[in-house]
């Protein structure tokens, strides 16, 4: 796989505090890219950095191969997390403004603006101030604006936030679509649902570290705990029998006359193994692995790291 | 580069198309030509006419001399004691009853009744005119020849010349010209780095709190954003002023063609032949008729020197300063603007900026009096003072090294400011919810990028 942009040994200092403490990540081409964290964890910073509108003390940026350059700012769409635009100003002189920014001529960017606002049903906005659009109408603006110079990399900070339901389906469509068409999108969020919706490739950045980084399928899989739930009809002491070693019942509730029950395999055992042990005591309905959700390998990874720290700081 | 020249083209466009950018374009000459119409408009209005009762107990001399104002429409006289002459007043249609009561020369005093007030010049002129009258008396009693008294006095009229150092050629000058035009370039001056310097700081605040300017600086480096919405905030400040000037000439010629027409037929207020024609010709209204005339005979001279004036270099030296003084200080506006969260915060930081541009006036006024003293060069050799200090010198100064001087610098003192706004802008615009402090502003300066 092609790597778009990469970070190297990223370092930012702000004078009492160390807001990105060597931090590299790898940014494939054509993948949806999460950069997770909690607050004030140090992703606005790394994402200000690969902007280039803050410099790293120590560490570079490279895109495409080569060290950033001022040129790349064209190459690049971002939306930050804090969206706001020229209230004064009307809409469609404020988006040709941005465009041109951006390095599009007049020409190119009236035509391309013109197929997105239809396409977003917006082209009665044109002439209407800034300040008499809702606060969503001004962000679906932003939004078209930020990709309208058809970058190769966007940078998208809580691109879902202040979106009603259906706007925010839009834009996941449309981060879809760009991404078929070859656009990387590295979207910092912490709205882990969206993320094992759309992403490809997170890292996970915490206390100015990154703690984690990797495909999704790769992370779920590394933190598999080898926990089945199986339902089933029949009797639960049968089924607590037939499961005599090798296997750890964890949770059991009973659902209008359907057993639920989370099991772990022990010992190398197989679901064949398990399968095998529970036919003839009960009527299997259904079995399914309990995959870990992100927001629980997130948050248990955030807890550790905090632990460590923690106990680093006892030592 | 062309993003700069993409972001001067929207701060341009957005200001000069404002409504309020409009109404200020055409109400400054208005007002501009009000200073000079209104006065000599209100001069020719009608004023309230008074008719004056003239009470004479003394006998002593002739009232009917008494001077003609334009304000009064008659006088009458008579001869009765003062209680009589207050029951008959109120009932009259007289509006002001001058008493002259018996024994004035021992007494020192006359008094005035009005039902309508004369105001304070009529007053001073009708105290004054009996005054002359009674000397006039005097004067005749004891056979003293006026008209040879008047003789005697000596009349000399000052002119100034301003002789030019190298080419020894003298020039007529009028110094109340000089201080017309410094002040009126100082004050503008003034008026114009104070306004379209906090356009800037609120230009910034806005892009800050909108939060817009992190897209934008996501597509420029923050130098490009602060210098092209300074630049731009310029353009608008000189098409201001050019405006200004072309409207202001329309504006004073049409007052001329419609206000001023037929001017020379109309009376003016204590005009002094008809007091002669009176037979006032008193001493005290001899000089007032005689300074009025200098005056008169001074005013082609004063004309001329209006129109002999240097307006290239007076227009050029403001053009310069207005630029170099607005870049220095805009750029510290910018970078007030960029420190703070909201206008309330702004207060702390604007107090240290603000003293120079107030300091700097306070001393222009001052400047007129010794435009080539010690206080008139330093000031206007400092660049934060020397915009305002200086177009109050240009009108009397020959433009020479001391003007070079303090151009240089100007333009070494904005580089500086704006090297200095750039360092904090680029810090501050991406700082939020932090209360900023004169410490804090210091550490920025030596933040990295």
């Amino acid at each position: 796989m092609d790597t778009i942009l990469k970070s190297e040994n990223i370092v930012k200092k702000y004078h009492n505090h160390l807001a990105l403490n060597d931090v590299s990540i790898r940014v494939p081409t054509q993948c949806i890219y999460g950069l997770l964290g909690p607050n004030g964890a140090g992703k606005t910073s790394l994402i200000r950095i690969i902007n280039q509108i803050t410099a790293p003390d120590a560490g570079k940026i490279i895109f495409n191969g080569k060290e950033i350059t001022p040129a790349d700012t064209d190459k690049i769409g971002y939306l930050p997390e804090e969206k706001g635009l020229y209230k004064k100003m009307r809409v469609g002189e404020l988006s040709l403004y941005l465009a041109q920014l951006k390095g599009l001529s007049k020409a190119e960017a009236m035509k391309r603006l013109k197929n997105w606002f239809e396409k977003f049903e917006m082209t009665s906005w044109w002439n209407k101030k800034v300040e008499e659009l809702s606060k969503g109408m001004q962000q679906k603006v932003q939004f078209v604006v930020t990709v309208l110079h058809e970058p190769p990399l966007l940078i998208l900070d809580e691109p879902f936030s202040g979106f009603d339901p259906i706007n925010a389906n839009l834009i996941k469509e449309e981060i879809f679509r760009l991404k078929a068409q070859g656009t990387t999108i590295v979207l910092s969020t912490h709205n882990m649902s969206s993320v094992e919706e759309l992403c490809d490739q997170i890292a996970l950045i915490n206390n100015s570290k990154k703690i984690m980084e990797g495909a999704v399928r790769d992370i779920r899989k590394t933190y598999r705990t080898n926990v089945y739930e199986i339902a089933f009809s029949g009797s639960a002491i049968a089924f607590a029998n037939a499961l005599w070693t090798n296997f750890e019942i964890i949770t059991k509730n009973d659902e209008e006359g359907v057993n639920k029950v989370r099991v772990k395999l022990l010992n190398n055992k197989t679901v064949n193994d398990l399968l095998q042990a529970i036919i003839p005591a009960v009527n299997v309905l259904a079995l399914n692995e309990v995959v870990p959700s992100m927001n629980d390998i997130f948050i248990s990874k955030v807890k550790e790291t905090e632990l460590t720290l923690s106990s680093n700081l006892t030592e | 580069m062309n993003k700069i020249f993409l972001i001067i083209r929207r701060e341009y466009w957005e200001r000069v198309r404002k409504p309020s950018f409009i109404v200020m374009t055409l109400l400054g000459p208005i007002l501009m030509a009000a200073v000079f119409v209104v006065p000599v408009w209100i001069a020719m209005q009608d004023k309230s006419k008074h008719i004056v009762l003239v009470v004479d107990e003394s006998g002593i001399t002739d009232f009917k001399k008494m001077a003609a104002y334009n304000q009064i429409e008659k006088y009458d006289y008579v001869n009765m004691s003062e209680p009589e002459a207050l029951t008959q007043f109120p009932k009259s249609d007289y509006t002001i009853m001058l008493w002259i009561p018996k024994n004035i020369v021992s007494k020192g005093q006359i008094n005035l009744y009005y039902k309508k007030s004369a105001g304070l010049i009529l007053e001073e002129r009708l105290r004054t005119n009996v005054e002359q009258l009674f000397y006039q008396k005097s004067l005749e009693d004891n056979n003293i020849d006026l008209k040879k008294i008047e003789s005697f006095k000596p009349r000399y009229k000052l002119v100034t010349q301003k002789l030019d150092e190298k080419t020894g050629k003298a020039v007529k000058t009028s110094t109340q010209v000089s201080t017309a035009i410094g002040l009126g370039g100082a004050i503008i001056m003034y008026m114009f780095i104070f306004l379209y310097g906090a356009q800037v700081m609120r230009g910034v605040m806005e892009e800050k709190t909108s939060r817009i300017v992190e897209v934008i600086v996501s597509s420029v480096k923050p130098f490009q954003l602060m210098m092209g919405k300074i630049v731009g905030v310029a353009m608008v400040g000189l098409t201001q002023f050019v405006l200004w000037i072309i409207l202001t000439a329309v504006f004073v010629s049409i007052a001329q063609a419609t206000v001023f027409k037929g001017m020379d037929n109309i009376p003016v207020q204590n005009n002094p032949m008809q007091m002669m024609h009176q037979g006032a010709n008193v001493t005290q209204m001899n000089n007032e008729a005689a300074q009025l005339q200098k005056q008169m005979s001074n005013l082609p001279e004063i004309y001329n020197d209006i129109m002999n004036r240097n307006y290239f270099l007076i227009i050029g030296t403001f053009v310069f300063y207005f630029l170099g003084g607005y870049l220095l200080y805009s750029a510290l506006f910018a970078a007030i603007g960029s420190a703070v969260d909201s206008e309330a915060d702004t207060q702390q930081f604007m107090f240290p900026v603000t003293i120079p541009i107030i300091l700097s006036f306070v001393v222009a006024t001052s400047v007129i009096e010794d435009p080539e003293g010690p206080l008139a060069f330093w000031f206007s050799i400092i660049p934060f003072t020397s915009p305002v200090v200086m177009m109050v010198r240009v009108p009397f100064v020959n433009p020479g090294w001391e003007l070079a001087l303090s151009m240089i610098m100007l333009v070494l003192g904005f580089i500086f400011t704006t090297w200095l706004a750039a360092r904090i802008y680029r810090v501050g615009i991406l700082m939020y919810g932090k209360k900023v402090t004169w410490r804090e502003l210091g550490k920025w300066l030596f933040y990295k990028r």
